[in-house]
């Protein structure tokens, strides 16, 4: 009886509209980021370049060149957005997508392993928990593992892994994907199982008059109702699989994808480079994230999940 | 003593069987038993042994099948059952284990047959424990534990067994008992590793990034402006590759635990922030509109109601950053350490090929990140008590 | 139509309108009521027809949009600073991390009262409910019943005068119902509240009220208001009495005559 949800008043003006949504607070909050981000370059940045002045013998800089010299120096302790925004257009946009040099290349290489390891790992996943759900002693026996082994930095293991596989001659895409399927696979098993288990009560028990077989049960009832659980472990596991093929990237001494452009940019100080990287790398993960997203509206709208 | 005891009111009798899986097994563990003795256990190509040359592991093989024949009969079942495989099968295990590593790399086919026979007397002890229905809560509790550890220790006596027996080189993968002696060897390495790592770098970064998340998140609920701004970013940043910035952090606060202190705030700041907040928004309306009649004011209603209900999320948020914390550290490292610290170790000794050190560096990480865990589990278990999902 | 006795809440020509965006919905319209000291009175209707929005403008939960309110003759805002009444909503709404004494502390520990004066309320309001004895449990150790029990006792801890109760018991089975219906007449007996009470059960209505005021929807008005001339000592026998029935069948033509069926 309670009509709180309808007292909200109409909106006076397009902007008071604007500013109720979250739209405009976002842009609002996003702004004052990118300004914190301006007056923070200079500053980090401020202390060198008057060590830059002294040198050059250059006496009482006016402020305004002060600024506009710290947004612009080569290696900056803080590259100012236009830098970033500039080398990333640069290495994107500017370069042969074939070309060491291009952004594009380095994220392709980067999202080849992401995805084939995230795929391997949600199958696997998904497999694993099938079973644990219709086996008792698995579901004891190794549900809790998988599940404090969460709690341990698997990531600490992704050297090893990329190391001893080259030594038997296993190098390239597999060993950051099998990171990638290792980090994945585990959000997508535990959310799995939740998600098989899902059903209540009553709806099992429908399947149980009708004597339908545990595989019918799954592929009518257990499956539908685990898909929201799915999809979100799956943008979990997405967003996991990307950092397992950019730290797969480290050690192997920095040769391509975007985690090696991270290291190679803190070997030789090339801050913009480590910026535009990161950059590429949220832009990557977003996207992957935001894609899952799209599929799950799409399947769950086919199911009639949601409306 | 019967298979029954343990279990509440005693239904009506009912002819006692083997389910599909258990009769397989049985069969199967039985079948092998029998066909191992007349197969070499080592060989080498010089020579080639039975079992006779080997009288303990006979008489293991004996015992497994006393154990296992009235088994696959029905005539030995319940907790009995459970307690005579998992000691048959961890004594065949020793047995074993001791056996190969006298003779690595010469495992014959005998020997393999009688691993799997271990091996599947195990699964059926676990089928027998998971099986059982104790009255005892303690007893109950103890079960639940000792499944998840027999699973865990097979999976080591497997990875032992396998190691050794196919002489697999030590740069690839060393057997657990090489780790476990390069454990007890290097305690000071492995400390002072653990020193910069975790006490510095992951404790003092954790303690940052949580308690900023979690005041922002209350200065964020007071602006509903900032709250709508500020919650999609988060959700957004949680999602993202936030590790990344580790070089930059390295840049900043150089070599030693600052820089990994710095990373691990950032990884932590935003779980924290975006679940208090949405802890936070967590109180009902009926909730709300009690406080409003009793005309609470804002701290009234922050520190008795809505604090304490956003306290199930806030938890959330410890728990996935204390994972994050560690795994924030150790791949900081990777990017520039002074010479100490265990991604460091992790990523030295990896270069020198020295596996078994890494393994033992892994073994203290996991250690350090489930017990890092397990607290904050109890601390949550204190605190929100009254939660469903905690209270029995 | 008020008695003798000084008036508590006075309301005239009340009107609240909600802005919604398929148009203005009239929640209430042409309100007019007096409540008395000491009675008891039922909001009666069907679901829409702005009973409960009726008790959350009395509490200042909901600002109406039309006509004047009077609380104790103050406004609903000055009314609730003042802490002039307990409010019951359809859920116990307690505190699972506090005890049931510690529930019934909270408005005390909000309102600023000693410790010894909390424990000793505690005591008294748990007595009054008949809870004592659960004062170390959890609710959610207790029964529904239970927990609307300890709500109530809570809401009268800090002893307002008026005690406003949304459908408390709506959400109980029938038995617990009617043997806590019974309770609630004896707490009303013994402590001369002013309890405004919304329901939407004919019998519970007429067994518990002084007055009973029947509303109907589309826009939310009054339809009738029936004063009981049964007598304030009651037990559940009285449901079966002539006049009883008499009272629940002018009820129940109120509602089926201000009900619209055209929906």
């Amino acid at each position: 009886m309670t009509i709180e949800a309808l007292t909200a008043p109409p909106s006076r003006s397009p902007f008071a509209g604007l500013m109720q949504g979250t739209a405009g607070p976002v842009l609002v909050v996003v702004a004052a980021i990118i300004a914190v981000w301006y007056l923070a370059a200079v500053m980090l940045n401020a202390p060198f370049q008057r060590d830059m002045y002294k040198r050059g013998g250059i006496e009482d800089a006016p402020l305004a060149q002060l600024v506009a010299d710290t947004l612009s120096q080569d290696r900056p302790v803080l590259p100012a957005p236009h830098q970033v925004a500039v080398e990333l257009w640069d290495t994107t946009a500017n370069k042969a997508v074939t070309s060491k040099r291009s952004l594009v290349y380095h994220g392709g290489i980067t999202l080849s392993s992401t995805l084939l390891g995230f795929v391997l790992g949600t199958a696997l996943g998904i497999g694993l928990a099938i079973l644990v759900v219709h086996s008792r002693v698995l579901d004891k026996s190794l549900m809790p593992w998988v599940i404090s082994s969460q709690t341990i930095p698997i990531l600490a293991i992704a050297p090893m892994i990329i190391v001893v596989l080259n030594a038997i001659g296993i190098s390239g895409l597999l060993p950051k994907a099998m990171i990638s399927t290792y980090l994945s696979f585990f959000p997508v098993t535990v959310g799995m199982v939740k998600g098989l288990r899902s059903p209540e009560a009553i709806q099992m028990d429908l399947m149980k008059t009708y004597s339908a077989s545990p595989a019918q049960a799954l592929w009518k009832l257990r499956l539908p109702s685990a898909m929201p659980y799915l999809f979100a472990s799956m943008k979990v596991g997405v967003a996991a699989s990307l950092v397992g093929a950019i730290v797969g990237e480290l050690p192997t001494g920095a040769v391509a994808g975007l985690g090696a452009r991270l290291l190679s940019g803190s070997y030789y100080g090339q801050t913009v480079q480590i910026w535009s990287a990161l950059i590429a790398a949220a832009v990557l993960a977003a996207t992957l994230v935001a894609l899952i997203g799209v599929a799950e509206r799409l399947a769950l709208k086919r199911m009639g999940m949601r409306r | 003593m019967s298979a029954r005891e343990g279990t509440t009111p005693a239904p009506a009798p009912r002819p006692h069987r083997l389910g599909a899986v258990r009769t397989v097994l049985a069969s199967l563990a039985l079948a092998l038993a029998l066909v191992a003795t007349m197969m070499p256990v080592i060989a080498s190509d010089t020579m080639a042994l039975g079992l006779l040359a080997f009288p303990l592991l006979a008489a293991m093989v004996l015992a497994a099948v006393i154990v296992l024949a009235p088994y696959r009969l029905c005539l030995l079942r319940g907790p009995r059952a459970a307690g005579l495989l998992a000691a048959v099968s961890y004594a065949m295990a020793f047995v074993l284990i001791s056996l190969i590593a006298a003779h690595p790399g010469q495992a014959g086919s005998g020997f393999w047959a009688l691993v799997v026979v271990a091996w599947a007397i195990a699964w059926l002890s676990v089928e027998e424990m998971a099986g059982l229905k104790p009255r005892q809560p303690l007893w109950g509790r103890a079960i639940a534990l000792a499944i998840p550890l027999t699973f865990g220790a097979w999976l080591l006596i497997l990875w032992q067994v396998l190691v050794v027996g196919f002489a697999v080189p030590k740069v690839l993968l060393p057997p657990p008992s090489d780790i476990w002696v390069r454990l007890i060897a290097s305690p000071e390495v492995l400390w002072a590793d653990f020193r910069q790592t975790f006490l510095k770098g992951v404790l003092i970064g954790y303690a940052l990034g949580c308690g900023a998340g979690f005041l922002v998140a209350i200065l964020v609920d007071r602006v509903p402006f900032l709250r709508r701004g500020l919650l999609p970013i988060g959700n957004l940043v949680s999602a993202l590759p936030i590790i990344g910035v580790a070089p930059i952090m390295v840049m900043w606060f150089g070599f030693d635990w600052p820089s990994k202190a710095a990373v691990v705030v950032i990884m932590t700041f935003f779980p924290m922030l975006v679940n208090t907040v949405t802890g936070l928004a967590a109180a009902d309306r009926m909730q709300l509109d009690l406080m409003h009649t009793y005309a609470a004011n804002y701290p009234q209603t922050l520190l008795k109601m809505r604090l304490p209900m956003a306290m199930p999320f806030v938890f959330n948020a410890l728990k996935i950053n204390s994972t994050l914390a560690l795994i924030g550290a150790i791949v900081a490292e990777f990017f520039g350490t002074p010479i100490v610290g265990m991604g460091f170790r992790i990523s030295t000794e990896v270069g020198r090929m020295n596996i078994d050190m890494v393994w033992a560096s892994i073994a203290v990480a996991a250690l350090a990140g489930s017990l890092f865990y397990g607290l904050v589990t109890l601390a949550e278990r204190a605190v929100t008590f009254w939660h469903p999902s905690v209270r029995r | 139509m008020t008695g003798p006795e000084r008036s508590v809440i006075d309301i005239e020509n009340l009107s609240l309108t909600f802005e919604t965006n398929d148009g203005p919905v009239h929640a209430l319209s042409d309100i007019d009521l007096s409540i008395g000291e000491g009675d008891f009175v039922s909001l009666i209707g069907p679901s829409g027809c702005g009973k409960t929005t009726l008790l959350r403008v009395i509490a200042d939960l909901e600002a109406p949009t039309g006509g004047t309110i009077s609380v104790n003759g103050m406004s609903p805002e000055e009314a609730r600073l003042k802490r002039a009444y307990g409010y019951v909503f359809q859920a116990a709404a307690l505190y699972p991390w506090r005890t049931i004494a510690d529930n019934i502390a909270l408005p005390l520990e909000i309102m600023g009262f000693a410790k010894g004066e909390r424990e000793e309320r505690i005591r008294r309001n748990m007595e009054l409910v008949n809870l004592s004895g659960f004062e170390r449990k959890y609710p959610w150790q207790l029964s529904g019943g239970m927990q609307q029990r300890a709500s109530i006792a809570r809401a009268l801890s800090f002893d307002p005068d008026l005690l406003l109760m949304d459908e408390p018991f709506g959400a109980l089975d029938e038995i617990v119902r009617d043997h806590l219906n019974e309770q609630l007449l004896k707490l009303w007996a013994k402590t001369r509240k002013t309890v405004v009470f919304v329901t939407h059960s004919i019998p519970e209505a007429v067994f518990l009220s002084t007055r009973i005021v029947v509303l109907c929807p589309r826009p939310g008005r009054i339809y009738d208001v029936i004063e009981s001339d049964l007598p304030r000592e009651r037990t559940l026998d009285i449901r079966e009495t002539p006049e009883f029935l008499k009272i629940a069948h002018r009820v129940r033509e109120g509602l089926r005559a201000g009900h619209s069926y055209d929906d």
